[in-house]
């Protein structure tokens, strides 16, 4: 008999060949040396929970040109990291906004986003149990976009070289031909919409971290906005697109303005803003306007369109409170302001820090 | 949102604005006036919702604004910045500080440099929260950068006698307070400021009561008005102030009576007196020194001084020369007429403290009033050369 037919070492074989399991409680050093240790974690956290998408027999993920040429004529890429603390907060986690925001930042090119990578940092330490529910998390909100993470990374690192978790995911997408989205297209009479409530993710994040001591369940926006940039452009020859994240509203016009050279007048009564957020605001001396989000988008479209793009978006379920919130200018250009309802205007700048509390 | 969106109400403000407008023209044409009437807004409350909700650009030409000193970030000294880095920067200690104290640049750095090179220095929203870090670190010790008006000195003064009542003596007072009333005195005194009224303070005087302002209309003749902070608030306040004005008349009036009452609120008042004492002096960004404006701890309550415990350096030192905070402080200059404005001093690189907290008058000029500066070209600098 052949050694390699021996029952013995065919027994062994077998079991080299099942998919690992994590019996530790926690991350530990060797989660990420490379050895056995390694692979359990990938086989059993990353590739059990994300599917057989994940590529894990080669160090690059491969896909046939051709095929990803049938959906347009461009490729959009983009690259993002999470390091958001607490890793779970109300509406959402860690996970899920790695997922999204890659997603958003596709989406808002008119792209069609397919696929994602996910760089892990981990801390030593990090319980199983949490980084299962973010990589469950990862796995729903990858479902929900349609896209599927292919290749990835992960590393630990000692204890207090990194906060529990950090995320990084790259994306692709194709954009089909003859979508053109940019700042460059605005047109000093075009109309600015988003898709809902401002605010939501900066005002759930402060108050999860407890750190203000105010106690509020805001969940966070954090959302896919693939779906809903599909519809739009199915409808509405949109003209420019991006997403509202750190800094808020107020940072995202002006990119937009500063980019375009047109300039845009925000109506404040017409922003839309939850009363929890609001009223959270109010204590604490921070505005809406600055407070970050993770699932609203902003869109400039032809005056004449504007009320068609504002019924696509009510219509899905990311853009129920979508409102029309600014109105562009040829001058001045470049620069924001705010009507305030009390016949006065003024500059709506971006923040140049972080939005500290007031003290009275 | 309730209490909120009635003090709002656009209409409402138009009738206060059509109601000022015709006050300020017929008051101007009796007394046969050209130079705008100046009323200053003590506090920077005040002039975050001028800026905010662009009162400024509503009100006629005739009424000018001026932004008082009420912004207890912006009359930090530099010297207190550079103590409170020191304190910040000693071992085992956690500094705990307002968060708009964090960017008011020291002679060196800043409280949020000294954090990001290592200090450990943390937000909290109230005292009541410095003292709970002190108790959950009962081997640091925890100061608490106290700072403000009569406003936040009651919560300052509750939290030392419960750490006190406690016994938790590893909580300690860097106290920064200030009273609001010896410096109003201050601009008064100050010969080239012809003011003709006053929109006081509301949440100063929700604690100390009307009566402390009596001697602004007893020996300066100026009327007093204490004002809320939501824009018809400001607006009410500044019909009061006119039609004092038209009446020739000169009272301390209350126009934020849902929170304000005649006697403040004395059992604030017992707590501060019974924690804190007047310093002789106490040194103003800008202003310099003024007699009698800051509280220190009293004897009894010295085992929580941070002043006792450390060896600050406790250095006076001058403001930046390019610096104008004090003219714009006390009323004398508009921001954009400060040399440095918008240019070597903006919001990312504050060289004064006005142009740290959005309270501060500079900074409320830069981030939303720079549209009405630019539609009027005649004012400012250009109209004086």
């Amino acid at each position: 008999m052949k050694d390699h037919e021996h029952p013995l070492f065919v027994r062994v074989e077998k079991w080299r060949r099942r998919a690992g399991r994590v019996r530790d409680d926690v991350v530990v050093a060797a989660h990420g040396g490379g050895g056995k240790a390694m692979r359990d974690l990938i086989d059993d956290l990353v590739v059990r929970e994300l599917g057989e998408a994940v590529q894990v027999d080669e160090d690059q993920a491969r896909f046939e040109v051709s095929k990803l040429a049938q959906d347009g004529d461009r490729l959009a890429f983009t690259t993002d990291g999470y390091v958001v603390s607490p890793i779970l907060f109300p509406g959402g986690d860690i996970g899920r906004l790695a997922v999204n925001g890659t997603v958003n930042d596709l989406a808002v090119s008119g792209a069609k986003p397919h696929y994602l990578s996910c760089g892990l940092i981990l801390e030593e330490g990090l319980p199983i149990a949490e980084l299962r529910r973010v990589m469950k998390s990862m796995a729903e909100a990858c479902a929900e976009a349609g896209v599927s993470i292919v290749t990835g990374d992960t590393k630990v690192v000692p204890r207090g070289a990194a906060d529990k978790i950090f995320i990084t995911t790259a994306g692709v997408g194709i954009i089909p031909a003859g979508i053109e989205v940019g700042a460059q297209r605005i047109r000093s009479d075009d109309v600015i919409l988003i898709n809902g409530y401002l605010g939501d993710h900066g005002a759930a994040i402060l108050a999860a971290r407890g750190e203000l001591r105010l106690e509020t369940d805001i969940p966070s926006d954090c959302a896919p906005l693939n779906g809903l940039v599909e519809a739009l452009l199915a409808e509405v020859d949109v003209h420019a697109m991006r997403d509202v994240t750190r800094g808020g509203l107020a940072a995202c016009l002006n990119e937009l303005a500063l980019s375009s050279e047109v300039g845009m007048v925000v109506e404040e009564r017409a922003l839309p803003v939850r009363r929890e957020v609001a009223g959270f605001c109010e204590i604490l001396g921070l505005d809406p306007v600055h407070l970050a989000n993770e699932g609203k988008l902003v869109v400039a479209v032809p005056a004449a369109q504007a009320e068609r793009a504002l019924e696509v978006m009510r219509a899905h379920r990311y853009g129920e409170q979508a409102a029309i919130v600014a109105r562009c200018r040829a001058e001045p250009p470049g620069v924001v302001t705010l009507n305030t309802g009390f016949g006065s205007e003024r500059i709506l700048d971006m923040l140049v820090g972080e939005q500290l509390p007031r003290i009275c | 949102m309730k209490y909120v969106d009635e003090f709002r109400d656009p209409a409402v403000g138009r009738k206060l604005t059509d109601q000022i407008a015709r006050l300020t023209e017929a008051y101007m044409k009796r007394e046969k006036r050209t130079r705008p009437l100046k009323l200053m807004e003590v506090c920077g409350g005040h002039t975050h919702a001028i800026f905010k909700f662009g009162l400024d650009e509503v009100l006629p030409d005739a009424i000018e604004l001026v932004h008082g000193p009420g912004c207890p970030v912006c009359v930090l000294p530099v010297g207190r910045v550079d103590d409170a880095i020191y304190i910040a920067t000693q071992p085992n200690v956690i500094f705990t500080t307002f968060g708009d104290a964090l960017r008011v640049p020291g002679s060196k750095l800043s409280l949020l440099q000294a954090k990001a090179q290592g200090a450990d220095i943390r937000t909290v929203y109230s005292p009541v929260d410095a003292l709970a870090i002190a108790r959950e670190n009962p081997e640091r010790d925890v100061v608490f950068f106290g700072l403000g008006f009569e406003t936040t000195v009651p919560s300052t003064a509750l939290t030392v006698k419960q750490a006190k009542a406690e016994g938790v003596d590893n909580f300690f007072l860097f106290s920064n307070h200030i009273t609001i009333v010896p410096t109003i005195k201050a601009i008064l005194d100050s010969p080239d400021l012809q003011l003709d009224g006053f929109l006081g303070p509301g949440h100063v005087t929700m604690i100390i009561g009307m009566r402390p302002y009596q001697f602004i209309c007893d020996t300066y003749q100026k009327p007093f008005v204490v004002s809320g902070f939501e824009p018809l608030d400001v607006l009410q306040s500044i019909v009061m102030v006119l039609h004092q004005l038209d009446e020739r008349r000169c009272a301390v009036e209350n126009q934020y009576r849902r929170l304000v009452r005649d006697d403040g609120n004395p059992v604030a008042l017992e707590a501060v007196t019974d924690v804190f004492q007047l310093r002789p002096f106490f040194e103003w960004r800008g202003l310099g020194s003024i007699d009698h404006s800051g509280l220190e701890l009293k004897e009894a309550y010295a085992a929580f001084d941070a002043e006792k415990k450390y060896a600050i350096p406790a250095l006076s030192i001058a403001d930046p020369k390019a610096c104008q905070c004090g003219e714009v402080l006390k009323g004398k200059l508009k921001p954009w007429e400060c040399k440095v404005f918008g240019t070597a001093c903006t919001p990312e690189t504050p060289i004064g403290s006005c142009m740290v907290s959005s309270e501060g008058a500079c900074a409320a000029y830069y981030n939303h009033g720079r549209l009405t500066t630019l539609r009027r070209p005649t004012t400012g600098r250009e109209a004086t050369t």
